[in-house]
Parts: structure tokens; sequence; C-alpha cells
């Protein structure tokens, strides 16, 4: 036994490469998905691209674009025609510039690429025309207000031809982009590493040498792990560990309102289902003290919402305030609907929060009247049962996107992909069409606000909570900012 | 022997291949498939219809086996189509991993459950054989889970001497990845060591009771030689055969402790495999497993039929 | 031995162990008492039974027993610290933890109970098919089990949990299924070490067909061995039953489980350790009773075979 295991200690050894110093370890929540930014769909690999890929425009902390590969870009008055120029120099890391044939060739990889996760998020493209070497234009079928916001996200990233083509669909086993590090290994759920790229075109700012991606699932290990000394900076901090780090000399917190939103999908579709009647669904979110809520479950680091974005977001529609919890009304209204006692199953995701969310929840609800049964399960099957639309009340969270739009449009419009709720009203969608329609404040404002009319009163969502995205981190790391999108930049990072 | 050896192994070769079939069958019932749990946030329908068609997902059950079991036969564990990585590549990378824990671990067994066993069986009745009777009921009856939560609680929170989770590569700091590994290993082991320390009881008992013992004691062979040099070494066959069942076991048996200490090897693998409807994934690792606890299982019979003839009937 | 628990991996015994050694029945009125004196005898073995009474006692009793109605909350006892109003402290949204502990006796023993009871009726019977038939039947139930047993065992019950959907009922289900190989080996190797004795030649000799000799003749002589591989399959399936829950696929909330308590419990270590201390006590407790307890049966069945 004892020659066994000295066997397995030395395949141990052989099997895993050395590390350098000045490396920055970086603890998250999830193991990123496929790193290719037309393939990839989850918040965790967006954290990881932040470090490999520049995109056309990044994102303001007031949420306005601006520039990164891209250093200026007109709008044509029928919001048409985008004209980008891009930033001249710039190289991807194997060396290949990035021209405007380069962008033309990534945005169309977007577009064309069987199984892109980025064709819904900017199919109104119609085409990408190069203008000159570092020039191009983009052709919309019809006016699209978010595009410029899509452009500061994954369908924004630009990929080096050369390896795209070479790669094909394995091209997330060896990225090539233009981003201020370059791709080194990837061991799954264990490490994602990155070195400096040293011909970045920002390269003075970048002072890490390393970046390890470490997926640590647990909360409260990652912030043992950060307390130990084995990582540098984590992300999600568990809101209830927020006194932890505050009382830790060592240690310094970063945060951030999230722009997207946790939710209540109450599904009137649902064959028998009491929420089929409004004044049900009325009547719930009314037994519902959204800070009480917060403050058990989240020790009152989240905010209490009632839209899709959070009443500090500049396109908040102000009309409509957080409403109170009023449970007599709510005992009134179910008592008018001849339900006095409506049964109701709440799915929730088997995580660490979600199912305290739910219990919180069923807790106040009671008061009211309701019977609330909760389903906990995996992810994958909850993802099955909205795709079906088989639930009642589903616990939903949602990350958010820089434009609203990208926080209603697929959620609210007729039989779009996560209308789980089949809501679909005339009014509605009207309002949708309107807002992306322009890129005018003011008739934007006009059509969240007739969204909110119809939304807020019909209630397929009941918007409850935007948490605080919280990172923790060891003082010696200095630099860091918290962007509004919750992804960690490296730019300016230093470690002392 | 070799005839026996023979019908052995003709006789794993259709456990095997039903055991595929079994977890096979299992995964296409639960709710969802890759294509749901890989469409992302955006839930695009033309992403999930992608999906579905380039890895076979809509082709009725039987077909799909078909396609995968082909690949095996062909040394082709498939592709992870979440971790855009082939199985094989999968299983090299994750098995040292479980393979040191496991090591570890069976360390751990040894040294605990084996000198107690010998001590339980040498001072049969008197206090000793009760606190090592009481040692292994503890190890049988603690939640592994629940251990390892006190182990954190105490080691990592309270005295920050070790950490709570984070692999570390042995070839980056041995002892690093000794000091992560450290907390799983004896969790692991602390339960196998009970089972341990009663195997070896028992074969001692068995021995010392034999003739040759009770001879060799008549003729005054001291009773450290006598339990080292006479005893031990008849008692460790059985010791040997049921410890390697337990290795067996082991390997498969890491799933939650992998879980709590985020440990990176195979029941952690498996597990989000599972989460993932990552079929392919989920299929090579039971299948590795599998194949191991059989060859293991398939070791301890043939070793115990080498020793005693009778049992090559079987 | 068997009921080898780690990870829940516990309920595949090493058959090596357990089989080939018969536990004979006591066959004539007398050693029945003599058994009951002998298991009496030891008092490990009294120490279990009272265990396992004891906790059976507090899940019967529970809504006498417990202080608070185990889903009550109380916002101002969340994560709350012992005292006198809650001794066991309040949980994440500010439950009673003695409440639900108590309460929670009734998920991991019925789950214990429940599972094995599943795993013995279906097991038993095909382990005399496969022991008495012989053949090709035995052969295909031998596989059928190998194959089974093969598979990690918490993968074959998360798939079987996810597949079936989470609750508790469908835990002990798949805990059930997962662990009825167990008892197909041992009922066959008993009953193939049994059909060679001669009074199952002489019953056989007089004509009595195969079912009438697997049941009235081989059936009663094997039932000690099962009872007491039960009784420790339980203590297993006490233990599977919290892998699961703390995985998420048992029991719901707000209904407690112990292993669903640890669940949430781990992510509080740091602010509530109590959260995490009593349901594991209880599992272990649990645990320990049942392997106290079918241990000694074990010895008292069969006083020649004590190793």
């Amino acid at each position: 036994m004892l020659r066994l295991s000295a066997a397995c200690l030395i395949a141990g050894v052989l099997l895993s490469t050395p590390l350098s110093a000045q490396t920055l370890r970086y603890g998250m929540m999830e193991d990123p998905d496929a790193l290719d930014p037309t393939l990839a769909r989850t918040f965790a690999s967006r954290m990881v691209f932040t470090a490999l890929c520049d995109k056309l425009v990044d994102i303001g902390t007031d949420l306005k674009p601006v520039p990164q590969l891209a250093t200026a870009w007109e709008l044509s008055s029928d919001e048409k025609t985008l004209t980008m120029h891009l930033r001249p120099g710039v190289k991807f890391h194997d060396g290949e510039p990035l021209n405007a044939a380069a962008a033309k060739f990534s945005i169309e990889r977007h577009l064309k690429m069987p199984g892109s996760q980025r064709r819904s998020e900017i199919a109104p493209i119609d085409a990408v025309e190069v203008v000159d070497d570092l020039t191009f234009k983009i052709v919309l079928k019809a006016p699209f207000a978010p595009l410029m916001a899509q452009f500061t996200d994954r369908a924004g990233m630009m990929v080096s031809p050369k390896a795209a083509e070479r790669l094909g669909d394995k091209f997330s086993t060896a990225p090539v982009c233009a981003g201020p590090f370059k791709f080194v290994e990837r061991v799954p759920q264990d490490r994602i590493v990155v070195e400096r790229f040293p011909d970045y075109w920002n390269k003075d700012q970048i002072h890490i040498q390393r970046i390890e991606f470490r997926p640590i699932p647990d909360a409260t290990v990652r912030l043992t792990n950060l307390r130990a000394g084995q990582l540098d900076l984590l992300e999600r901090l568990a809101p209830t560990d927020v006194p932890q780090v505050t009382r830790d000399a060592k240690l310094k917190l970063g945060s951030v309102y999230e722009l997207g939103f946790q939710s209540l999908l109450l599904n009137p579709a649902k064959a028998g289902s009491p929420l089929g009647d409004p004044r049900v669904r009325q009547a719930l979110e009314l037994s519902i003290d959204r800070n009480a809520l917060n403050q058990v479950v989240f020790n009152g680091e989240f905010l209490a919402g009632n839209q899709w974005v959070s009443p500090k977001h500049p396109n908040y529609v102000k009309e409509y305030p957080v409403p109170k919890r009023d449970v007599a009304k709510a005992k009134a209204l179910l008592a008018e609907a001849g339900q006095p006692k409506p049964q109701i199953t709440l799915s929730v995701y088997a995580n660490s929060e979600a199912p305290q969310v739910g219990q919180v929840i069923q807790a106040m609800a009671k008061e009211a009247g309701f019977d609330i049964k909760i389903q906990a399960a995996d992810f994958t099957t909850l993802l099955d049962m909205a795709d079906k639309g088989n639930f009642e009340a589903y616990l939903y969270s949602w990350s958010g996107r820089p434009d609203p739009d990208g926080n209603t449009f697929s959620f609210l419009g007729c039989k779009t992909p996560l209308n789980y709720t089949r809501y679909c009203n005339a009014d509605a969608d009207a309002a949708l069409q309107a807002e992306r329609g322009t890129v005018d404040t003011a008739k934007r404002q006009a059509a969240w606000k007739s969204l909110a009319d119809r939304v807020l009163t019909d209630r397929p969502v009941v918007y409850l909570l935007h948490r605080k995205l919280l990172w923790a981190y060891a003082n010696k790391l200095t630099g860091f900012v918290a962007y509004p999108d919750g992804l960690a930049r490296f730019t300016g990072l230093k470690l002392n | 022997m070799l005839q026996f050896l023979a019908r052995r192994l003709a006789l794993a070769v259709p456990t095997l291949i039903l055991a595929s079939m079994i977890i096979f069958a299992l995964q296409q019932l639960l709710p969802g498939d890759t294509a749901t749990a890989l469409s992302g946030e955006e839930r695009d329908p033309e992403v999930i219809a992608f999906i579905r068609d380039k890895y076979h997902l809509d082709r009725p059950l039987p077909v799909r086996y078909g396609y995968w079991a082909a690949g095996v036969l062909g040394g082709d564990l498939g592709e992870s189509i979440r971790l855009q990585k082939s199985v094989s590549e999968l299983v090299a990378e994750k098995l040292p991993v479980t393979l040191e824990l496991a090591c570890l671990a069976m360390l751990v067994a040894l040294a605990i459950g084996v000198p107690m066993g010998i001590l339980s069986a040498v001072r049969r009745g008197t206090w000793a054989d009760t606190l090592a009777n009481g040692v292994a009921l503890w190890g049988l009856s603690i939640p592994n889970f629940w251990l390892g939560i006190l182990m954190i609680l105490l080691f990592s929170v309270q005295l920050g001497w070790l950490p709570a989770s984070g692999y570390v590569p042995p070839s980056e700091s041995l002892w690093e990845n000794l000091k992560a590994m450290a907390m799983p290993a004896f969790v692991l082991g602390n339960a196998i060591s009970a089972v341990m320390m009663r195997h070896t009881r028992a074969a001692m008992l068995g021995v010392l009771g034999s003739d040759y013992v009770r001879t060799a004691r008549a003729k005054g062979v001291s009773p450290l030689r006598l339990v080292l040099r006479h005893a031990l070494p008849n008692a460790a066959i059985p010791i040997i055969t049921l410890g390697a069942l337990e290795f067996g076991q082991l390997l498969s048996g890491a799933v939650l402790t992998e879980q709590i200490f985020s440990v990176p090897g195979f029941g952690k693998l498996m597990v989000d495999a599972v989460f993932n409807r990552d079929f392919a994934t989920v299929q090579g690792v039971v299948i590795c497993t599998a194949a191991t606890y059989v060859g293991l299982n398939l070791a301890a019979d043939v070793l115990a039929a080498a020793v005693n003839p009778k049992l090559r009937r079987a | 031995m068997s009921g080898i628990d780690r990870d829940g991996a516990a309920l595949l015994p090493s058959p090596t162990v357990v089989e080939g050694r018969r536990v004979p029945l006591p066959r004539e009125p007398g050693t029945l008492r003599a058994f009951w004196r002998r298991l009496r005898a030891r008092r490990s073995a009294v120490v279990g039974l009272v265990i396992v009474v004891g906790l059976v006692l507090m899940a019967v009793f529970a809504a006498w027993i417990a202080p608070y109605d185990p889903t009550e909350t109380d916002w101002g006892a969340v994560r709350a610290a012992p005292s006198l109003a809650h001794p066991f402290g309040g949980d994440e949204v500010g439950r009673d933890v003695l409440a639900r502990i108590v309460y929670g006796a009734r998920a991991s023993l019925g789950a214990g109970l429940v599972s094995v009871a599943l795993a013995v009726s279906l097991g038993l019977p095909l382990g005399l098919v496969a022991g008495y038939a012989g053949g090709w039947v035995d052969g295909a139930i031998m596989r059928l089990t190998d194959a089974l047993l093969a598979i990690p065992f918490l993968i074959l019950a998360i798939a079987l949990a996810a597949f079936l959907g989470p609750s508790l009922t469908n835990a002990m289900v798949a805990i059930g299924l997962s662990a009825t190989s167990t008892f197909v080996r041992l009922t066959r190797a008993q009953v193939q070490a049994l059909a060679a004795e001669e009074f199952v030649e002489a019953a056989r000799s007089v004509g009595n067909p195969p079912w009438r000799i697997a049941l009235v003749h081989i059936l009663p002589n094997i039932v000690p061995a099962i009872l007491v591989q039960a009784t420790l399959t339980i203590a297993a399936a006490i233990i599977a039953e919290a892998s699961l829950s703390f995985l998420g696929l048992g029991q719901q909330p707000p209904e407690p489980s112990w292993g669903a308590m640890l669940n949430v419990a781990k992510n509080f270590l740091d602010q509530a350790p109590w959260m995490a201390i009593w349901p594991g006590l209880s599992i272990f407790l649990a645990v320990l009773g049942f392997n106290l307890f079918g241990d000694g049966l074990r010895d008292a069945l069969d006083p020649r075979g004590r190793t």
C-alpha cells in the first residue's frame, strides 16, 4: 500500500505545472463554461473574458459606453448605420493585427456560427462593411437602441480570425483575443491560468503577471481561503459574511448593486392555478415585505425593488415606487377572488440562498392565507420546467444587462425565449418595440413608463430584490474598482 | 487457476455492459438534457435545437447508446459537451487527484485500523479490545460530511492551521498539497479504519486460534515475536484482499468528501456532470470506476482463490 | 462487517465478509429466550436498543416534546445563539433548532426504516429465486446486482432522486433501490449454503415442490442474517438520507430533516455553529444506536461467530 501511495504521489507530481510569483488568485463561485465569446453563456466565463478578450467598447461606471478597442463611433441620423473607428496598433495574442477585416470577421462569427449565443443579442445587424483598414460600418435592419450596450459585452469581443479559423468550434480550448492577458491553461473545475500579454495596447496599466481563476462553489469556503491567504480576491461574497470582512483588518470589501434582479415569476397559464386570477397575484405581492426579506436572508445588504431595474438606476420608473406590505388588503383581495386559502407551488433553485428566500416568502404569505409549497430542484430540472412553462411560481434571478432592454425584451415580449410565463400583451409589446427603436432618452423613458403601466398591474413577474455584488480582497491588492456589470477589471490592479 | 480466471473475467464483461446501460438509461430519464443545461441564460431556441442536433440528443435511446458504445469500443469515451474536452482526457486529469486522496485515506485507515485490530485481537476481552471496538463504532457511525464540517470549523475557521479547501498540485508545493489533503484524507480514512480494524481483528483471531500458533506459543516464542512473525503474515492475506475491495470503494466513494472540501477529483466531476446532464462524462467516469471496482473485486477473488483452492469452484 | 458509511457509499457491504457465514436460527423455543438473555447481556446492544427506542419515541411524540412548531418563523431569532427561549438556538429563518431536531427524527428514522423495508422486500425474493433456481436466472439476477453495485452509490441515488423529483419519499425509494443489491447477494449466499444442508435434502427427497422448500424450509432459516443486515443497513440508510438531503435531494423546505439542516448550516459555520452541531450529533446518535444494536443482534444470534 505504501508503494502504491508513493506511486500516486509521483503521478500527481508529474501531472501538473509550476507557478510563478506575482500571481493574482481569484476565487469564483462557478467553473466557467466554454471560453469562446461566441459560444459562452455564463456569468462566470464573462469574469475570465475581462482578462482575455477586450471589447469594442467598455462600460463606464455610469453605464455609458467608453472606448476600448474602438476609439470613436457615429450613428447615422436614421439610426440604421453605425460607423466605428478602431484603435490603431492593436494586436491579438498570436501577433495578428486587429483591423476592420478582423472586426468584421468577429461580428460575423457571432452572427453566423452554428450554436452562437450572440446571434439573438445582435440579430438586427444586417451587414458589416469594411470602410478602410481601421474603420467599419454596421448596417442595421431597423434602429436598435441596445446595440452599443451589447458591444460592451461578449458581442463586442474580437477574436483572432486566424486562430478562430484554425480551431473552429474548439476555439475555447485555446482562445486568442486582444485582451490584457493571454490564455495559458485550464484544468476543468480546478483552475484557469492566464498570463500578461506583453504587446497589449494598454500594457502600462497591467501590473499583474498571472491570474489564476479558481472555482470554489461554497461562499464560506471561498472566504476561508481568502482569510488563510490562499486567494487574493473573491467574488460573490455571501451578504451574511460582510461583517466578518469588515472586521478583518487584512481584508477589504468592494460592492456595487447588480444590473439584474431577483423575482417571482407567476404563471397564470398553469392549469388550475389560483394565480390565474390577477387579484391572487396582487395579494401575493402585497403579502411580501421586501425589506424584511432582505434583512432576514441577506442581512439587509441587498436593495428592495419592484421593477426590472433597481430604484437607483437612471431608467427606473419613478411613478411606481416599491409597494409596502399590506396583509389586510391581501386578505381582502383573496376574499374578493373567492380564494381565501390559495395553494401554490413555488419552485426554487437548490442552492444555499434561494430556499431561504422561498421559506421567508412562504411564512409571510401564510399570514395572508396563502399555502405555499416549496420545491427545490437542480438548475437543469428548473430550466426544463421553465422552458416548458410547467410551473406555478418560480423564484428567478437574472444577472442583468447594461441596457434595460436586456432585462425586459426577452422576458415580457410575446413569444420571446425567456418569457416563461407566456405573457403576451399588445400594449407591453408595443412599448418594448418603442424602447429599442430609438436612442432618444426621453422617448425611451416614455416607453419604459408605458411598459410599467402594463407589467406592474398584470404581474407576470413580481420583482423583489436587487443583489449587491460583493467582492472581498486582501489589502495588498490595490486599484480595485467595482463595475456595475459585476465583472472585476484587471487594468490598474496591483499586488503589493 | 487459469480457467477460474477466465471464467471470472467472462462474468465481469456483462456486468460492466449492464452497468453502463443502467446509468445511460437512468440519465435519459432525468428532466432536461445537455441542451437545456447548456443553452445558458439567453435560452435561444435555435441554440437549443443546434446542440440537440449536433450531439444526437433527439435520437431514440438505443441509437444514442449505440453511438456511445461504438465510441467506447474504438477506445473513445466521447466528449464532455460542457467542458469541451474529451472524457478520456478528463479522466486522466482527475484520476490522479482521486487516486492520491484514496491512497492517503487508505494510509490513514491502515495506520489506525491495523494496529488497533491486532491489539484488540491479542488482548481480546480486555479494556483495549473494548476501546478499539468503540473507536471502530465511532468511525462507522459518524457522518462523513459532518466530520468534515466539524474539522473545517476547528482547523480552518478557529485555528487557521489547514486550508478549508483548494487543491494544490504536489508539483507546485508538496507541503501545501499534503496540507490541503490532510482533512479530506482523514475524514475518508476514518470510516475505513473501522472496517480495517474489524477485518484485522477477525483475521488475527482466526490465526491466533490455529494449531501452529499454539505450537509456537508452546515452544516459548515471545508474544511480540509470535504476533509479528507468525500470526500477522498469515492474517495479512485477508486483510490485503479486503483492503483492496475497500480501496475500490474509496475511489467511487469520495463523492461527498470531494464536494465538501472542493477537491477537484472524480466525485466532483461526476456530481457536476449529473447536474449538468453532461451524459458522456457521467458515462465515462462511471464506467472507469465500475471497471476499477470490478477489477479489484476480481483481483481479491483471485488472490483468495490462490490461497484457498476450495474457492475455485465458486 | 457491513454498513460502511463513508459518504453513504454505505450500502455496499464487503460481500465476502457477509456471505458464507450462516447465522443459524434458534430453532427450539428455549433458545429464543436464551437469545434474549444473550442480547441483554451485551451492554452495548442494550445501549443501542435504548438509543433507537428513545429516538423512535421522540419521533412519534414529537408534537408533545418540541417546544415550538418546527416551521414557525420568528424574524427576531434568525441565527440566534442558544438561549432559554431557544435552547439549541435559532436557524437561518428564525425557527427553533430544538423543535426541528425533534421533528427531524421522523424524516431520518422514517427514511432508514422505509428504504430498508423496500430493499428487503425486493432483495429477498430476488435472492431466493437466484439462490434456489440457479442457472441462467441466477446468472441474470447476479449480473444485474453486480452492475448496480459497481455504480457508485451516491451517483445512482442522485440520478434516481433527480429523476423522481426531490422529495423525502423519493429519496427513500432511491436509497431503497440502491440498497437492494446487498440483500439479493446476502439472501442468495445464505440460500446456497442452506440448500446443501441435510434437512433441505430431506425435504426435497420427500417430494416437496421447490417453492415450498424455498418458503417453508429455507426462508425461516435466513431470517436472522437478513435481520442483522437490515439493522446495520438502516444505520447506513440514515446517513444516505442525510447525504441526499445535504445535496438538496431529500426533504423539502420548510419540513425539517437532519441532513437538510446540516446542508444550510454549512453556510453559517462561523456565525452560527450550533446550526451544524445539533443535527450532526443527532445523525451520529441514531446511526450509532442502530450499529450497536445490529452488532449485538448478530452476536446474540450467533454466539460462535463472534469475531
